[in-house]
């Protein structure tokens, strides 16, 4: 085992230089040590003014995203052990604005997520002396999976049609919107679907598979978009046949 | 998309890389996927060279005739060999894709992926049998 590693840090200090540059530092290797970890010693010991975004290091914040040697990674569940002999690169997110080093600008994906209504919506709210909504474990199985997201974009940074066509929904918010409309106590999935079925939605996607390979969370938003294709291949057919019936 | 992502006057400074036209060649899962996409000219070869056929079958004997002996030059038939393999590479890829479009379920459970990738097998089986059950029936 090595006792240090290096790491390739990119680096884009817009004040003073008008394309990203990369800086190397020598870091102490452990084994027990994740991406994130070496981050943190270049910020405390050697250089103060790297930036980048963490916040809980157990992959559950989804802040923590990087392009880690080339791949989309939640730097705090990459471990550098796995990058032996090094060096390590680290550049910011891809497709995304850069803002400074490591930061990139999530503000689009923001603008998409609301887009999708990524909330319980009810025709008529029942009254409060009704008592809760109910669900069945098998209710709640359905959907369960679409909703370990955590936002962390790194499916939108593997996804070669975001980055060609930066207007496309993307992979996270389509899923967040099956996620909503799976759940039994939602009422709005043909609203979704509606949005969905715009320009910029699910038929943008060209199924390339990636988005639930880089997912750290096991929440498959290549399948959701598929299953989205397919709901509004059915609702199309179905207002062409009853158009009356399908509203 | 376009409410809320432009400049302002306090914006950030933003980097925005370009994405390179060789973005396929940068992982062999992408350059997977495009040949994936491509094998759809096959397909498209193979409908129109059926559309051909059914032309020249209402036209009489004679141009059904004239049309199985231009099939059988060395160039269509080498053009038919890289045809079958780029079919072949589009319909196996398609059958292991299925199960993401599809998630049924039966008796509360979903149905096993492996499940919904052999069916298509068998269909494709099934219809295979078919069309040599047609071709050699005399």
């Amino acid at each position: 085992m090595p006792e240090t590693i290096q790491l390739e840090v990119a680096r884009y200090r817009p004040e003073n230089e008008s394309t990203p540059t990369t800086q190397r530092y020598e870091v102490p290797f452990r084994k027990d040590w994740v991406v994130l970890d070496a981050l943190n010693y270049i910020k405390d010991r050697l250089d103060g003014s790297l930036s980048y975004r963490w916040s809980c290091r157990m992959g559950v914040c989804g802040s923590c995203s990087m392009m880690v040697n080339g791949k989309p990674k939640l730097t705090c569940a990459a471990f550098l052990s796995d990058f032996v002999p090094g060096p390590v690169r680290v550049e910011p997110l891809s497709y995304f604005p850069i803002v400074r080093d490591l930061v990139v600008d999530l503000t689009e994906f923001l603008y998409k997520l609301k887009k999708v209504k990524p909330w319980i919506i009810r025709e008529e709210e029942k009254p409060l002396e009704e008592g809760e909504y109910r669900q069945t474990p098998e209710q709640l199985d359905h959907y369960k999976q679409f909703s370990m997201c955590i936002n962390c974009v790194l499916c939108y940074a593997a996804c070669p049609v975001y980055g060609l066509e930066g207007s496309f929904i993307g992979p996270a918010a389509i899923a967040l919107a099956e996620r909503y409309s799976r759940d039994s106590r939602d009422q709005a999935a043909l609203e979704r679907l509606e949005i969905l079925s715009e320009e910029d939605g699910m038929w943008q996607c060209t199924f390339v598979g990636e988005c639930t390979k880089a997912c750290p969370k096991g929440v498959d938003p290549e399948g959701a978009i598929q299953q989205y294709k397919l709901a509004g291949a059915v609702h199309w057919f179905k207002s062409l046949l009853l158009p009356k019936a399908a509203k | 998309m376009s409410e809320g992502t432009g400049h302002t006057p306090f914006h950030p400074k933003w980097y925005r890389r370009r994405v390179s036209v060789w973005w396929w060649l940068e992982s062999w899962t992408y350059a997977r996927f495009v040949l994936r996409e491509i094998t759809s000219v096959a397909v498209a070869f193979f409908a129109l060279v059926m559309l051909w056929q059914l032309r020249a079958l209402a036209e009489g004997p004679e141009a059904y005739a004239r049309f199985f002996a231009r099939l059988q030059s060395p160039w269509f038939l080498l053009l038919h060999g890289v045809a079958l393999v780029f079919i072949l590479y589009h319909s196996l890829t398609w059958f292991h894709l299925a199960p993401k479009a599809m998630s049924l379920r039966l008796g509360g459970r979903r149905v096993p992926d492996a499940a919904i990738v052999a069916m298509n097998y068998l269909m494709w089986l099934a219809a295979s049998g078919f069309v040599v059950w047609l071709a050699l029936r005399g």
